[in-house]
Parts: C-alpha cells; sequence; structure tokens
C-alpha cells in the first residue's frame, strides 16, 4: 500500500515535470492552459496552509500566520519567515 | 537560498517521521518524488488513513505547479538532448525555478544557461537531502512544546508569497484559501483539488482584459 503510494507519487510528479520539456520544440502552448497554469503556484500552495491558520483552535496560529505573511512580503526570505512565524507563535500563546 | 532549503528540508523530514512513516520509506521518497510540500500533504493523508488513490490525486494538484515550470523551462531548453531535458525536468524546484528565471530575464541570450540551471538545482538538491536525513534523524526527539509542527505552514507560506505579484494572483490565492476553508470538511483532502480550480478560475476572471 505505501509502496504503490510512493510509485505513483514519483510517477506522476516527473510526469508534470516533464510534461512540456517533452513536447517538440515548434509545437505551442495552447494559450488558455498557458494562463491557468500561471495561477496553479498561488491557489494550491495557499490551499495547503490556509487550513492550518484559520481552523486551528485558538488565534495564536492566525496571528502568527500573519506575521510570517509579512515577514515573507517584505523580505522574501524563507529562513527568516519561519523562524519569525515560530518566534510569534509562542509569543502569542504566551500573550493570549 | 540555501538556508530555505535546509529549513524546509528538515522540516519535512521531521513531518514525514511524524507521520508513521517509515524513516528509510521517507528517504527513498524524498529521493523519488523529490517535492516537499507533497511529501508532508501525503504523510498527513497517509497517517489518517487516506486510500493510494486520493494520495496520489492530492500529489497531482500539489505539484501542478511543475507543469507550470516545465511550459517555461522549455522556451530555454527544448533543443538540449533528451537525457540532459529529463535530468532538468527531475532537479525543478520551486526555488531554482525562481532563482534561474530572475538571471535569464537580466542576461536574456547568455550562454551556459543550461550550466546555470543544474548548477544551482544540484546544489539545492544535495542541501533538500541531508536536510531530509537530518530532520528523519532527529524526528520524534524534538520537544513537543516547540511546536515545529507549525514550520510547515509557515515554510509553505514562504513559497507562496513570492508568486504573488499582481491581483489576479493574490485573488486567486484568496479564493483557494476561502474554498478550502469551507470545503474543510470534504473527506480525503479533496478540498485541496476543489480550492485549486476555484483558484485557477478566479486568476483568470481577474486578468487585466487585453485591448
Amino acid at each position: 500500500m505505501m509502496w504503490l503510494t510512493l510509485a505513483g507519487m514519483a510517477l506522476v510528479t516527473f510526469a508534470l515535470r516533464a510534461s512540456f520539456l517533452l513536447l517538440p520544440p515548434r509545437l505551442d502552448t495552447p494559450p488558455l492552459l498557458r494562463r491557468a497554469l500561471r495561477y496553479v503556484p498561488a491557489a494550491v500552495l495557499t490551499a495547503i496552509w490556509a487550513p492550518e491558520l484559520v481552523l486551528s483552535p485558538g488565534y495564536e496560529q492566525m496571528a502568527a500566520g500573519a506575521v510570517a505573511i509579512a515577514v515573507a512580503w517584505r523580505w522574501r526570505v524563507t529562513f527568516a519567515t519561519i523562524l519569525a512565524g515560530l518566534a510569534a507563535l509562542h509569543l502569542f500563546h504566551w500573550l493570549l | 537560498m540555501l538556508p530555505g532549503v535546509v529549513a524546509f528540508g528538515v522540516i519535512t523530514g521531521v513531518a514525514m517521521v511524524a507521520s508513521g512513516i517509515p524513516p528509510l520509506v521517507a528517504m527513498l521518497m524524498s529521493v523519488v518524488v523529490f517535492a516537499g510540500a507533497s511529501m508532508v500533504a501525503a504523510a498527513q493523508l497517509l497517517a489518517s488513513g487516506t486510500p493510494a488513490l486520493l494520495v496520489i490525486l492530492t500529489t497531482v494538484f500539489i505539484n501542478l505547479r511543475f507543469m507550470m515550470y516545465s511550459a517555461s523551462l522549455r522556451q530555454h531548453f527544448a533543443h538540449q538532448p533528451l537525457g540532459w531535458r529529463l535530468l532538468i525536468a527531475y532537479l525543478q524546484a520551486d526555488n531554482v525555478y525562481g532563482l534561474t528565471l530572475m538571471r535569464y530575464a537580466e542576461r536574456p541570450e547568455s550562454p551556459g544557461e543550461r550550466d546555470f540551471f543544474l548548477g544551482a538545482a544540484l546544489a539545492v538538491w544535495v542541501a533538500w537531502q541531508l536536510a531530509v536525513a537530518g530532520g528523519i534523524v532527529i524526528g520524534a526527539g524534538v520537544p513537543a512544546s516547540w511546536r515545529l509542527e507549525f514550520a510547515a505552514p509557515l515554510a509553505f507560506i514562504a513559497i507562496t508569497i513570492p508568486f504573488l505579484r499582481e491581483r489576479a494572483t493574490v485573488g486567486a490565492a484568496a479564493v483557494a484559501a476561502a474554498t478550502v476553508v469551507a470545503a474543510h470538511g470534504l473527506p480525503f483532502g479533496l478540498a485541496i483539488p476543489l480550492a485549486a480550480l476555484t483558484g485557477i478560475a478566479a486568476g483568470l476572471a481577474l486578468e487585466p482584459r487585453r485591448a
């Protein structure tokens, strides 16, 4: 069961990564697909973290998430975002 | 760039082992799948008894962005030999894509873009695998009071924000967030594919009209 999942994940992930790189050079990408793909990272990645902030009991996750978003927006440094978010989580836990 | 990769890698390793994935399977997954966000999500779904097919479906949606990178990298690498294109495909990662595209935008027509991509991608790959291995070893040894599990959503926030460049992408993220929260009662993580679809639709609807 776990092996099947592992093989399936590896296969679909590589297929997505290889997809357009395997097409012949002259073939054009359909314009609507190209436009739709632009919004995939914003939509999918946000759908992963939003519930962790909004649906957690209490408000400390939401407040710490807001701090992390602000830090990410201003400096765009992954490490700083994680550190600031964790520090804010502990601070708000202590305050709230 | 590398400190962020290491931080996310360690968190991914810790999260996989904490969800009950055996250490060797977790390390193998890191090598063959090499996509942190989908690995954390899959570990959580497996822990809650989700069927394999639905875990793989969720992986498709979370990793759909690699299709976008693939379409974009094709403009630079379509004429490379097949073997190089397969290697380039395997090594795609969010930050490598961002870094190389920035460089290509600054210096169009520069020779050696393939070597620049491979150099950056290999450095990230090695740092990532070592970090995941470290996370797996640390595993359950991290005290729960540190609340390190919250680092996973924080890492996703750090990856997401650079994509939010204008009204349409911000709208796509906002609608996806609203959808996933409203639909969180759906079984088997189906809220994520649903949020992907409504978010993409919102992005397309908010695009500036071309004259």
